[in-house]
């Protein structure tokens, strides 16, 4: 079965869970047999792994004729692209794109982030969908995020072929309720226009039902997973220490509930001194986390890393006691199974996707600090309960592999083509 | 002839309420009164007193052909005296028809025959003192906390002297064998032992009303006939259940009241009768050993002993909790001997089962907690604040044999003092004896004479007592008097 996906991120070049989620899908479908996926990424950096993906960028796919011959185009993008596939992309040009900024190749450029024209790069990214649905052979489309919904719609039109659009979030939870009226028109036409809508939680799919008005038949709630971590992470030696640690790891947004944190800390603290409390990652409530911590007099205690990217993040995570998100609205949140397979016991808000699939964490109410504040004690004091949730979660975590998830989207796939 | 034995268990926890952290070392009361006293009354309402009414007047129709026997935890017995007094009062009428025996078990629902044997022994000794109080029998036949057994329960609940022992008739123990006789302890052949039949317990007590069952519905007739066709040799029905089948989980409306009413007119017509463990035990002979070296309960589909210690959870609650016991056997204090019994029921350690399977469901439905984790917490916590309890008692420092040591000097000296004591009055009374002379006493003198007379004559002395004592006071005046 051939696939064409189109994302905005890829491994190893990421900026949030989207990336990791698309790849670990990606690759657990490839693990499943018989998949020709091509993957389209804005931006391809040419160290992106490709055993199990075909990878294209939109930055180095013409819309505009330009006569270059093979040692230029070789020269220019051979080292992610085979000039071959250049030709035969050049070849579907659909219409003349020399009115828009294009390059000496004839391709738009990409800065495959988030930019402050992001909605004009979304709408490149469509233009170049079509030249790509026009040249790649597929079975089916699959649009990962609302950033490529209409590059998903755009070739569905080409080629109609049934179209699956994957909601990694929704501006619900982004947004904390006040929704951005073109983000959400962009969502909504993506989810009218698709054949089968995949959620990566129920809570995702509750939102996409009842906020988008999509009949509940065409939502499929496919859970992520995890991939194993390499023995060189799990092997990570961490100085000894001599206080217990709990972690916060994550942006430090409001989406993300880092109050409640700070608030079951200094309860813990009442009680108990020789805790320390880590708030690892950036975003715009850290000063004022900051200012919370020292106004609550508990900033000695209190350790604001900033942001953490590759093996900080595990070092982070092999040095600490307690794992805690206490998110008010997380459409998925794969951090905690990171942390689980870290070996560090998590406490989660209910409030999120993955508290459906888990079993052996804590779960509790965002807004419940007391209920956070008992958890944190309870493993830091309860020999036990750290051991049972430790191993336990380290079992259960291990379950939850890419190529379960990816059997499951297999098997949407195959009822539509076959419908 | 075949034989129809039924035992009603009634147990409820006392439950923990919300305890946080915070309130370790500062809140030293830790149930959650309100729902402990909403529940039993609830299910006293619904079934336990219906359920009694109705074995009255099954007693009173059959002629007291009609027997049953009862285990009820000395847990849920203090919560009946305190939330549903008319339920004991109910019971204590019951008891009085001789057709209801009382089995013996451990007065906190506890999982000390797993872990304790001192305490074991302890907690039988006041559970069946306490159904002696009330209902003025003494158990004969004992049944463990959730039917759990093993060779070694075997051996303790023999040498307390016990005839008989209920079980479960678990597959993996009985193999081929059928439950539907009367067996004997390896460990102890002198311990006959009663097993459970679950098929025809199961029926009542969790298929009775559900009409995806094939049997259903289930009537007197049918169920007698099962019974009656079973092979000749078979000739002991024991049926085990929860007294909350009747009214609780087989909800009045589902008829289960009128099938145990008519169930002793179709006995009859069988010529099957109803007996009680006690008269089984007395009456029949046993078939063959049973050999159990792994502990067995009632419980879930491995009929194991996993859903109270099967997780890390519940051996550092369980272990944690049960280290204490020596220490607590030299406390007096009454309430923390009270929470020591209470923090033992079983069910705290069912709420921190993480079974997941078709078991798990089972035991969220029991449980006041919304997960294992939160209830592992609250329970610890409580425990945290018991264990500073116990050890305000007595410095930690003191190893466990030094203090008994202490106590035991204590203890002596306290019987010390109390002998001298009654030798001073003695001697006192001597001197008044004396005095009632007209000398002024030399004191030396008079412990002479004590001496001398206490030592031969302590028997007579102390009858004597008694009237010196009564005239001590008039003669000791006189002497004050004299004094002057």
């Amino acid at each position: 079965m051939k696939a064409l996906m189109f994302g905005w991120e890829f491994p190893p070049h990421i900026l949030g869970g989207l990336g990791t989620a698309s790849f670990g899908l990606t690759k657990g479908m490839a693990q499943c047999g018989d998949m020709d996926i091509t993957f389209v990424i804005p931006k391809p950096w040419g160290d992106e792994p490709k055993d199990f993906a075909r990878i294209i960028g939109a930055n180095t796919t013409p819309v505009a004729w330009r006569d270059v011959n093979w040692d230029y185009v070789e020269g220019r993008i051979g080292k992610v692209l085979d000039p071959q596939t250049y030709y035969d992309l050049r070849d579907h040009i659909y219409s003349d794109f020399n009115y828009m900024n294009t390059n000496d190749l004839g391709c738009i450029e990409f800065s495959g982030r988030y930019p402050d024209n992001l909605l004009e790069e979304i709408n490149n990214y469509s233009i170049v969908a079509g030249v790509i649905a026009r040249t790649i052979d597929c079975d089916v489309i699959h649009s990962h995020d609302w950033l490529t919904y209409p590059a998903g719609i755009h070739a569905k039109q080409v080629t109609g072929k049934p179209l699956v659009i994957h909601v990694h979030a929704t501006d619900f939870d982004r947004s904390r309720g006040k929704v951005n009226p073109t983000v959400f028109n962009i969502e909504k036409d993506g989810m009218n226009n698709a054949d089968h809508i995949i959620t990566v939680s129920n809570l995702t799919r509750k939102t996409v039902i009842e906020k988008y008005g999509i009949s509940p038949d065409k939502v499929t709630t496919v859970h992520n997973a995890v991939e194993p971590l390499s023995q060189e992470l799990l092997d990570l030696e961490v100085p000894p220490k001599h206080e217990k640690v709990v972690t916060f790891l994550g942006r430090i947004t409001m989406q993300k509930g880092p109050e409640y944190f700070v608030d079951a800390a200094w309860q813990v603290l009442q009680k108990v001194h020789n805790v320390q409390f880590v708030m690892a990652g950036s975003g715009d409530m850290m000063e004022k986390m900051i200012r919370l911590a020292a106004r609550r007099h508990i900033a000695g205690r209190f350790h604001f890393t900033g942001f953490l990217k590759g093996k900080q993040v595990y070092e982070m995570l092999k040095a600490s006691d307690v794992y805690i998100m206490p998110s008010v609205s997380e459409p998925f949140g794969i951090s905690p199974l990171e942390a689980m397979q870290m070996g560090v016991p998590s406490i989660i808000s209910k409030q999120s996707g993955c508290a459906e699939i888990l079993n052996n964490v804590i779960k509790v109410d965002y807004w419940d600090t007391n209920a956070i504040a008992d958890a944190i004690y309870s493993i830091i004091k309860y020999p036990g309960m750290y051991k049972q949730l430790r191993e336990q979660g380290l079992e259960e975590v291990n379950q939850i592999t890419w190529d379960r998830a990816g059997a499951k989207v297999i098997d949407i796939y195959k009822r539509l083509i076959n419908r | 002839m075949k034989s129809i034995c039924f035992y009603f268990q009634i147990h409820q926890p006392f439950r923990l309420k919300t305890y946080r952290f915070f309130d370790i070392g500062n809140d030293h009361y830790y149930y959650d009164d309100f729902a402990n006293d909403d529940i039993i009354t609830r299910i006293a309402q619904r079934s336990y007193l219906p359920a009694n009414q109705m074995l009255l007047d099954m007693i009173k129709e059959n002629g007291k052909k009609f027997k049953v026997a009862f285990s009820i935890s000395g847990t849920a017995l203090e919560q009946l005296e305190q939330y549903v007094p008319e339920f004991i009062d109910s019971m204590k009428e019951l008891a009085d028809t001789g057709c209801v025996e009382f089995l013996s078990e451990t007065y906190a629902h506890s999982l000390s025959s797993l872990v304790d044997p001192e305490e074991f022994i302890s907690q039988i000794k006041s559970h069946d003192e306490k159904i002696y109080q009330l209902f003025g029998q003494r158990p004969k036949v004992f049944r463990n906390t959730e039917l759990i057994y093993d060779d070694d329960i075997a051996s303790i609940v023999a040498s307390l002297g016990f005839k008989g022992a209920i079980t479960e008739g678990a597959k993996h123990i009985l193999g081929w064998k059928s439950p539907n006789y009367l067996y004997k302890a390896a460990s102890a052949p002198k311990l006959k032992l009663l097993l459970k039949n679950s098929k025809l317990s199961d029926d009542i007590a969790f298929r009775f009303s559900n009409p995806e069952w094939s049997a259903y519905p289930l009537t007197a007739d049918k169920y007698i006939d099962w019974i009656s066709a079973l092979p000749e040799e078979e000739m002991l029905i024991n049926l085990f259940m929860n007294y909350e089948t009747f009214g609780e989980l087989q909800p009045r409306e589902s008829g289960i009241f009128e099938f145990m009413k008519a169930l002793p007119r179709f006995a009859a017509q069988h010529n099957i009768e109803f007996m009680t463990p006690g008269e089984v035990v007395s009456k029949m002979k046993p078939v063959g050993e049973l050999s159990v070296m792994h502990p067995i309960s009632w419980a879930d589909e491995a009929r194991d002993t996993s859903a109270w210690m099967g997780n890390i959870l519940q051996e550092e609650a369980v272990n944690k909790l049960y280290c204490l016991s020596e220490r607590i056997q030299l406390i007096q204090d009454k309430r923390i001997r009270q929470d020591w019994n209470y923090l033992q029921a079983s069910d705290h350690f069912y709420y921190m089962s993480t079974k997941h399977s078709s078991d798990g469901s089972v035991h969220s439905h029991y449980s006041p907690y919304d997960s294992p984790y939160s209830a592992f917490t609250n329970y610890m916590n409580v425990l945290s604040d018991f264990l500073i309890r116990v050890r305000e008692q007595f410095p930690e420092e003191i190893e466990n044999e030094e203090l008994n040591a202490l106590l035991l000097t204590i203890r002596n000296q306290e019987k010390e003092i109390e002998e001298l004591n009654r030798e001073v009055e003695l001697m006192r009374n001597n001197i008044v004896k004396d005095t009632t002379g007209d000398f002024v006493p030399n004191i030396e003198e008079a412990e002479q004479v004590v001496e001398a007379e206490s030592k031969p004559k302590k028997a007579p002395a102390k009858k004597s007592t008694a009237k010196k004592t009564a005239t001590k006071k008039s003669t000791s005046s006189k002497t004050a008097a004299k004094k002057k």
